[in-house]
């Protein structure tokens, strides 16, 4: 993993605001409940290291389950690590106590996928927005409903809806609350967890400008996950793309749409519906074939290769550090033994190494 | 209120963030309806549920005024009328115009006695309901909100406390502390009924704490206490409240029976569940002494049972929207 520190830390630490060191998350698996055997452990973070810079928007992208939302729930301290480190403005974060924690949540924040779920249905508007205010003992009272109806302005709602409840509003609006809440402290970052996803498209754009604007108007740094790559694109300075637990490229937002050298970037990109039929047609997909295999029990070697159209044997027993690869600048690294060249059309290589390494679909093969 | 200046809000109204179809409502104080309000609009429309109501309010009138029966028929409730309270052979005398609803083995004023009678089968329903209910959902909400040790040890406790026979329980328990009362009525009741309420408010919890809400509430650096009581409890309450309601009818059952079985009041305290017992040795000449109190006992937990239902409907508005 010292290769893919020396690659990421390549930017002056000073305006480096979260540094993650090799963090790991596992989930131990327990057989029954009354006598408890660990059984085994979801490998859900496994050696995760990148820099978010201050006042930068990192992208987050990935497949489902691919430990998205696992980084940022170990970032936040929502989950303990299991090994590695979290720095916060310089100071390492992933061994605080809940006490010696607070002061730091107040400088990250959270905004969740699901504007539904992420506001408590019981409480009216004004305490939802009002908590962040209560927990830290901020203000209260007429000053605390001033300060939430300021919230509620910044993120343009309509102030006046303070005593209404969730159910009240839209989606959309829901979704504002949710950004209300996370900003009314002020924090430098926040992490924000595929916050569209749920949302209409003609709602998503609108969310995605009042992010942008916020993040103009206060400071505010961004960790953006997503599994949409076209609003991850548009939103993000750098982009890191995950798979199964690890960082596979990391890199500018323009190189990794460009040039990405990661052959799972590439399949990623290929499933971008074009909005254009006769380009969408003579465009090449790679399809990956089977799912993403079980982070119980992940792949040796480099985890993508049961699936990777240019996996080789170095594949199935070397795990390829992130380091930069053909020349790339020193902040565009990739985790891959074989990258793929510009113009290099992927779709058509075939995989040498031994079916058994191989995921192999039995319906496709029949079909073929 | 400063939110009633309509100046703001037409300010507002043309701010371009707003998603369409935004209602604006200006010069007005927006409330919105809380659960609880819409739960109580939906009792109020429900009948059956204001009827029971109305009934209840009519019991717990006469377990209150039960001195008033007392001073208007001139008997007193442990008055023994052994003249024209007893027939010449002894018999309870039938209703009538000085007993309006009899008398009872001993010569006691049956109208009377029913009247006080409602007193023990209240204040054991309501006061066991409130003692497990609020025992329960704390030991629920602990176990559901930690887990690990603490669901370990209060679930196992649980297990333990419903498979001890509740009757054997209560007459071992009066026997040793030498005889029944009304207060260990309460205890038994309490320490069988808590178990239920606390498995409904385990699982309850352990849905809402998988909540983004309460992940929300965590990262923002929330204490436990804080979300337990200020996130979770809204959201369990009106279960809470549903079971509580339902648990006031059985808890009456349970003490009749109790009394019934003379762990419960002690005589001569006039108590529904007592006088059935002592109507025993008499109903075959004497009707009324069973079914009298009988009939007291059924239009209680009757009524409870129904206004139970509405409030269970009137938190679940789902279920009418089943019929309607």
């Amino acid at each position: 993993m010292e290769t893919a520190a020396a690659a990421t830390s390549a930017t002056p630490s000073t305006d480096v605001l979260l540094r993650l060191t090799d963090v790991v998350k596992h989930f131990p698996v327990r057989s029954s409940s009354l006598f408890r055997r660990t059984a085994g452990a979801v490998h859900a973070v496994d050696g995760v290291s990148l820099e978010v810079r201050r006042g930068e928007t990192l992208g987050l992208v990935g497949e489902t389950g691919c430990g998205k939302s696992t980084l940022a729930r170990c970032i936040t301290r929502l989950y303990e690590v299991t090994s590695g480190t979290v720095e916060f403005d310089g100071a390492d974060i992933s061994r605080l106590t809940a006490s010696q924690m607070r002061p730091y949540r107040r400088e990250m924040q959270m905004i969740f996928q699901d504007p539904y779920g992420s506001l408590n249905p019981r409480r009216r508007v004004g305490s939802i927005i009002g908590d962040p205010f209560a927990i830290h003992g901020i203000a209260s009272g007429q000053d605390r409903k001033r300060r939430v109806q300021e919230a509620m302005e910044l993120v343009g709602l309509n102030p006046e809806h303070y005593n209404r409840f969730p159910a009240e509003f839209s989606g959309g609006q829901r979704q504002r609350i949710g950004i209300a809440r996370a900003l009314a402290l002020r924090p430098k970052l926040v992490i924000c967890d595929e916050p569209v996803s749920a949302l209409d498209v003609s709602i998503q754009a609108q969310v995605i400008n009042l992010l942008s604007d916020l993040q103009r108007e206060l400071d505010l740094t961004y960790i953006f996950i997503a599994h949409d790559l076209s609003v991850v694109r548009h939103v993000s300075d750098r982009v890191a793309v995950m798979y199964l637990g690890k960082v596979g490229e990391i890199g500018p937002s323009e190189d990794i749409y460009q040039k990405g050298r990661h052959p799972y970037t590439q399949a990623l990109l290929s499933a971008v519906p074009v909005p254009d039929p006769k380009q969408m047609q003579q465009r090449a997909r790679i399809v990956l074939v089977g799912d993403v295999p079980s982070p119980l029990d992940p792949p040796s070697g480099c985890r993508f290769h049961p699936r990777c159209p240019k996996a080789r044997d170095r594949c199935v027993t070397e795990d390829p550090p992130l380091v930069s690869r053909l020349g790339d600048p020193e902040i565009h690294a990739a985790a891959c033994h074989f990258p793929v060249e510009v113009g290099e059309d992927i779709s058509l290589s075939t995989p040498q190494i031994s079916e058994s390494e191989r995921v192999i679909e039995e319906g496709l093969v029949g079909n073929a | 209120m400063s939110i009633q200046d309509a100046g703001g809000a037409s300010e507002l109204a043309t701010l371009p963030g707003h998603d369409a179809g935004e209602p604006v409502e200006a010069a007005k104080v927006i409330q919105g309806r809380s659960p609880w309000r819409l739960a109580y609009e939906r009792l109020r429309r429900d009948r059956a549920a204001v009827v029971s109501a109305a009934v209840i309010l009519i019991i717990v009138a006469c377990a209150i005024g039960a001195p008033v029966f007392a001073a208007i028929t001139g008997h007193g409730v442990n008055e023994q009328f052994r003249h024209n309270g007893l027939s010449v052979e002894g018999f309870p005398v039938a209703p009538g115009s000085h007993f309006l609803l009899g008398t009872d083995d001993q010569g006691r004023d049956l109208l009377v006695r029913i009247a006080y009678g409602a007193r023990p089968s209240l204040l054991v329903g309501v006061v066991t309901s409130a003692i497990t209910v609020t025992f329960g959902a704390i030991m629920g909400l602990m176990a559901g909100y930690f887990g690990r040790v603490v669901d370990t040890v209060i679930s196992r406790i649980i297990d333990v406390t419903l498979s001890i026979p509740f009757l054997l329980f209560a007459v071992a328990l009066a026997a040793v502390s030498g005889g029944g009362s009304l207060w260990l009525v309460i205890v038994v009741l309490s320490i069988f009924g808590w178990s239920s309420v606390a498995r409904i408010v385990r699982g309850q919890v352990f849905s809402i704490r998988e909540r983004e809400y309460i992940e929300a509430a965590r990262s923002l650096g929330a204490s436990p206490w804080r979300i337990m009581f200020i996130d979770i409890v809204p959201n369990v309450i009106a279960q809470v409240i549903v079971y509580a309601s339902l648990l006031i009818p059985l808890s009456i059952v349970a003490e009749a029976t109790l009394s019934y079985l003379t762990i419960g009041v002690q005589p001569p305290t006039a108590d529904w569940g007592a006088m059935i017992a002592s109507s025993q040795a008499v109903y075959t000449v004497a009707w009324w002494d069973l079914v009298f109190p009988g009939v007291a006992l059924l239009i209680t937990t009757l009524a409870f049972n129904i206004f139970g239902d509405g409030v269970r409907d009137a938190f679940d508005p789902r279920a009418d929207r089943l019929f309607v």
